[in-house]
Order: C-alpha cells, then structure tokens, then sequence
C-alpha cells in the first residue's frame, strides 16, 4: 500500500505535466460582457473569465502565442493582454471603435478596420506609434493581411467594397464591389484567391488577387430555413487547402464548401447566430461563437459533426485558439 | 483630438507622395448625383403630452447622413452626391422650388410630404422624375391612389399595424379595447388595425372614440379607469398618431392589460432601441451628426437616397430611367440594419423591410413573426400584398 501511492501520485503528476504542456486553451471575446472566457480544450470547460475593455470584438494571438490583441470597441483601444499572466499589459492606439484587424506577417504591424470612422488604422505593436491611416467606406469592418505581407484587405459593410492596400506604401490600390454588407476576408494559403462574406447579399466571393475580379460567388440553401436568414459572417479555411467553412450567421449552421469546385457539400448545426470560427492546431476541431445563444460549440472536423456545447459569456464574438 | 490630428497629417503626407493622384482617382470623369428633399412643415395642433416635442429637423438630418455616407462610398468611384434641401409651410413654394430644381435637372426627389399634396407634386413633374414618400404612411397611396413615379421608404400604417397583429397573435392577446383619438390620421390608424385584426384573427370587444379636452397629466388616474370600463380584454390597442392623450393610457386601465399601438408597445419604422445587425453603427453615425437619436422619418430619408446610391454605385449610370430600372431589377438589394435585405415591391413601390416593435427603452420584438410564411417573401405578410393592391407601378420601370 505505502509503495503504491508514490508511484500513483508520480504517474498522476506526469500525466498532470503532459496535459499541461499540450492543452489548448481557446479564448472568446463575450461582446456584452467585456470579457474574455477561457476554455480548457481537454476538458471544455470554461476555465477563468477575464475582464477586458468595453465590447470586445476582434481578438488575434502575436505569432509565438504569448500575447492576445483584442479589440476593445467602445474603448476605443487595442488592449495587449500577457497569457502567461492575463494581465493587459498595454493599451495601443487603435484610431475609434476598432472591430476586427490583422497581424501582418512581420509581427508587429497591426492593420486595424475603425467601425465609426471609415478608417483603417496601421499601428506598430513593438512602438505603440501609428504608422497610418488609410480612407475606407463606411464601417469599415473584415480585415486580412495576405501571408508573403504584401497585401492588406479591408471590407466596408456600408459601402460594399473589398479595398486593396499595398502594406509598403500603406496605400490603397484598388476597390472591388461585392455583396451588401461585406463582413469577413480570407486569403487562401497560396493567396491566389481571396473570400470574402456578404452578410444581407447572403453570399460568399471567391476574388482573383491578381485581377481583383470576383470569379465566383456562394450561394446557400438549407431545408426550412428562408434564403434571407442565409447571412455569412466569418470563414475559415483549411490549411490543406481543401476546404471552406462559413459561418451563417442567424441560419444557425456552418456550411463546408468544396475549396476547388466551390459546391457547398455539408452544413452543420451550431448555435444561434453564430459569428466567427477558429481551428486547434492540427485543425481536428473547429470552434464557432455563437452571439445569441451565447456558448461555443465543438465541432469534429473529420465527422462534420458538433460534439460540444460550452456556456461562456454574453454575446461571445471573437475566438482564438492557443496551441503553444 | 490627437486622434484627428494623426489623421490630417497622414492625409497630406499621402498625397504630398502622390498616391492620391494613381490610377484609383483618375478614373473616367466624375459623375454627380443631385438629390432634392421636400418637406412641408405641418401644423401638428397642441398635444396633451407634449414633453418630448419631435425634432423639427426630422427626415433632413436621415438624407443628410446618407448624402454623407454614399460620398463616402463615391470617392472610390468617383462619384459625388449633393442634396439641395426645401423645408416650407407653403405648399406652392415647395411647389415651385421643385419646378426650379427640376429645370435645373434634379430629378430626385425624397419627400416629406402628405398624401394629397404629394401625388400633385409628382404628377405635376412627370415621370422622369423619381420621388421616394419617406413622410407619409397613408395606405391610398400603396393601394388605390396609384402614382407613377412614386416609391415609398417609409411603412405605410398597414405594415405597422399588421406587424403588431402578427405579435399579439403570438402573444395569444386576440381580445382587443380599440381607443382612436379624434384626427383623420388616428380614424386612418384605427382603420389600419381593424383590417389586422380580421386578417390575423383578432376580436374587437370594443371601441371608444377620445374626445375629452381635459388635462390628462392631472386626472388620468380617475378618468382613465371608467373610460376603459367594458367586457374584458387582453389589450389596449390606442390610434392616437399625434401623442395626445395615449400616453395617459398605460397603467391606468380598468383592467391590468398591456397597451399597445401608437403608444406603449408601438410597431415602428426605426427606434433608438433598434442596435442588432450593426444598427448600433448607424445609430452612433447619426447621433453624431446631429445630436440626437434617429427617428421613423430620418431612416425613411436615410433608405431612400441609399436607394439611390446604391441603383448609382451598382450601374455606374445617373440617368433616371437606369435608376429606375434597376431599382426594379432582381438585383437590388438594400443594407438596411434589420438583419434582412431589403427590396421595393413592383406593384405599389414600397420598401419591403421588417418593422422592430419597440417600448421607450427597449426593443420588444421584430415582425414579421416566425411562422407567418408568404409564397415569395416573409416580409409580403405585412402590409397590402399584390392582389390587394390596385397599383402595377414598376411595369414601367
């Protein structure tokens, strides 16, 4: 008996250590709340709710995933939030109402869409100074950085426009007009092609980068539900370049789509408005934020099936996942 | 302030290295688009709440915050927007300034304007001019008094009151105390929820005409109870357009029922309340443009010069016939807030949109009402649907 307990608690703190070092944590911005929930990854539970910034929207990890950026929209700030001790370690000037920006791929260039101003504002992270400010449409809101850092996209909302910045002279360089109500930019990994969602256009535009021309546009269609609740909001895709995954907003579902054919080939089930989406490391989970129904839910990529719900705060908006 | 001062120096930096002037702003020569809005100041009459007077600028700071933001949207295709602006108590001037405006080749009109006068005024333009009601809800013009070269961005009276009714009947309030007031405006509300009520299953218990010219702020706790004395009821629906006397109403029922229609829960075009589907932007624009909250008659505005840039953006053409033709296509659609898209509808040119139904402090509701299905569109449940409506207006769009 008195053998077995050192050796019980050894392999209990062993595979305690194991878990602690590959545990992935999630975080969610809750919109109305001003929080951030943490969510364990093995457990899926919610481990610790941080108090941030007013309506807290856009959050982005820095590239070694020690630091979160998150968006305080009615802050009128980009807070810098340390994960290893949750502390916001300082706040950046982010130009009003920031809502959803991007990590140029130099790490410390953060292209940041300014809702209320029709701005997009260049702030570098490292200096805190504010490299530019760039004339957009009105509420400026989706923001991409292509991944060679050459590109910056913004969508307006208002104006219906995917604006072209060229990140060297932080410039705009072309417009391409889209759906109503542009909300979400992705590149491809091979940025050749650019998504980008129109929320009351209830479609998806697949953008050739090189032209700037729209090549294709997604429609969607699930039983029962009208075609005017078919709003897209955020995308992901994956990093095998296979497939697409939106999410639709008050349809309540996520739509797979095809990356080459661009057929829509599942949809499936999450909560109630759900907004935005993020992948673990090796992309077997896709999480969603759902606003109204105020939870996260799980899906299995591989089984295209949503395997859990988790409660976290009020309105949950942003979602990054921490896999270091 | 140094916010804005970041932002100037910025500006002229880029264009002092010349990036201003690259391709993207050189384009083809610009277009301009010149938009008119028409108000005819009314005489409201006194009104026993009058606490919260109504905004004298209402509707004119909507089309100025639209002007503004499409010239947002027209400098990256070169296109600008100007309004010229005519707010009178005069009829003939507003008459005569249009005629003005029109031989100086403005032809867009958005209005706030009655009925009668305002089917004169764009008869009397002709049809290549393009008027947008945003002011008035009269049914005549969506169903009997057909004109032309008229669309409508605001609600008429019976896609509020069917929105309501649509919401009652969730609420399984069918049993109903109608109170009108005393105006054609409160006998036309009435009528308006009379014809919801047959249409969604509703009973009227009964109805009483406000004719009282008493001072309701002091003795509505006496009066109010017996004046609402009858058979038993769910609700309290009260036509009272110009806020007089239904205020006085909520709390003081002789049975302990909800209040409804034109005060209490109200179906309305747009409210502060509204914020979902980005409206909280909107609504931040607008406060800081004018200092104060949006209202019905500002985003009637607001939707109709959209409509406008929007049918200019999409075609790159400002002739009116093109306007008109597209706004007519299958593919227009307008980003209204409401968390659908929104579209005019061929035979009586109004603006299909979802009606939010809202209390002082908050948003209640949004009809239509789940389960209420239509053969083409959800939104075709509220208001006067093809076959009950004489107009066929955008056969000649």
């Amino acid at each position: 008996m008195k053998i077995n307990i050192p050796i019980a608690a050894a392999t209990a703190s062993l595979l305690l250590f194991s878990s602690l070092a590959l545990a992935e944590v999630a975080y969610v911005s809750n919109e109305k709340d001003n929080t951030i929930s943490v969510i364990d990854l093995d457990t899926y539970e919610v481990t610790a709710t941080l108090d941030v910034g007013k309506r807290p929207r856009g959050i982005i990890l820095s590239h070694d995933q020690t630091k979160l950026y998150i968006c305080a929209s009615d802050s009128d700030t980009v807070q810098v939030m340390d994960l290893a001790t949750h502390k916001i370690t300082k706040q950046l000037p982010s130009g009003e109402d920031p809502e959803q920006f991007s990590l140029h791929p130099n790490d410390h260039h953060l292209y940041i869409s300014n809702e209320n101003d029709a701005l997009v504002t260049i702030v570098d992270t490292d200096t805190n100074e504010v490299l530019a400010q760039i004339d957009v449409g009105v509420e400026p809101e989706g923001m991409a950085v292509s991944s060679d850092g050459k590109i910056a996209v913004n969508t307006s909302e208002t104006t219906n426009m995917v604006h072209w910045i060229d990140t060297e002279t932080m410039a705009l360089y072309d417009n391409t007009l889209v759906d109503q109500r542009p909300r979400f930019v992705e590149f491809s990994k091979d940025n050749k092609y650019l998504w980008a969602t129109s929320e009351i256009g209830g479609t998806v535009s697949v953008i050739d980068v090189a032209s700037r021309k729209i090549i294709h546009k997604v429609t969607f269609k699930i039983r029962g539900v009208h075609s005017d609740k078919m709003q897209p909001v955020g995308i992901k895709l994956s990093d095998d370049g296979k497939y697409a995954f939106v999410a639709l907003g008050p349809a309540n579902h996520i739509a797979i789509i095809d990356a080459h054919s661009f057929e829509v080939i599942d949809y499936i089930l999450v909560g109630r408005r759900v907004w935005h989406m993020a992948f673990n490391a090796d992309q077997s989970l896709l999480l969603t934020t759902n606003g109204i129904s105020g939870d996260v839910t799980v899906i299995d990529v591989a089984k295209r099936k949503a395997i859990k719900s988790i409660k976290v705060g009020r309105y949950p908006w942003g979602i990054v996942v921490k896999s270091k | 302030m140094k916010k804005h001062l970041t932002r100037l120096l910025m500006t002229s930096l880029l264009s002092l290295s010349g990036f201003y002037s690259g391709p993207l702003y050189a384009q083809a020569s610009s277009q301009t688009i010149e938009i008119a809005y028409l108000k005819l100041v009314q005489d409201q009459g006194p009104v026993l709440s009058n606490i919260f007077p109504i905004p004298e600028d209402s509707g004119q700071r909507g089309a100025e915050l639209a002007i503004q933001d499409s010239n947002t949207t027209g400098r990256f295709l070169n296109q600008k927007y100007q309004l010229s602006q005519v707010v009178s108590q005069d009829f003939s001037a507003i008459s005569e300034q249009a005629a003005t405006l029109y031989s100086r080749g403005i032809r867009f009109f958005v209005t706030d304007i009655p009925a009668k006068e305002l089917q004169l005024l764009a008869q009397q333009l002709g049809d290549q001019a393009l008027f947008f009601n945003a002011g008035t809800q009269d049914d005549a013009l969506r169903t009997t008094d057909c004109v032309s070269n008229l669309l409508h961005t605001i609600p008429s009276r019976a896609m509020l009151t069917d929105a309501l009714a649509q919401w009652l009947q969730v609420k399984r309030l069918t049993r109903w105390l109608m109170i009108t007031g005393t105006t054609p405006e409160d006998t036309a509300y009435a009528e308006a929820m009379k014809r919801a009520a047959k249409r969604f299953g509703h009973k009227i218990v009964a109805e009483k005409h406000w004719s009282f010219d008493t001072d309701l702020r002091r003795s509505a706790q006496k009066e109010m109870p017996v004046f609402t004395q009858t058979d038993e009821y769910d609700v309290v629906v009260v036509a009272d357009e110009r806020g007089d006397f239904g205020e006085y109403v909520l709390y003081n029922t002789w049975y302990p029922r909800p209040v409804v229609g034109t005060q209490g829960l109200t179906p309305v075009a747009w409210h502060r309340v509204v914020e979902q589907w980005g409206a909280a932007q909107l609504q931040s624009r607008f406060d800081q443009l004018a200092h104060r909250w949006m209202n019905n008659k500002d985003y009637a505005a607001w939707l109709a010069v959209r409509s406008i840039a929007e049918a200019v953006t999409r075609t790159k053409k400002t002739e009116v016939d093109a306007i008109k033709h597209f706004i007519a296509s299958e593919q227009f659609e307008l980003a209204g807030f409401k968390g659908r898209k929104l579209s005019y509808r061929a035979w009586s040119g109004q603006l299909r949109q979802p009606i939010p139904l809202v209390h002082a402090r908050s948003l209640v509701s949004q009809s239509p009402q789940e389960g209420f299905l239509h053969p083409v569109s959800e939104l075709d449940t509220l208001g006067f649907d093809k076959p009950e409506s004489q107009c066929n207006l955008m056969k000649n769009f």
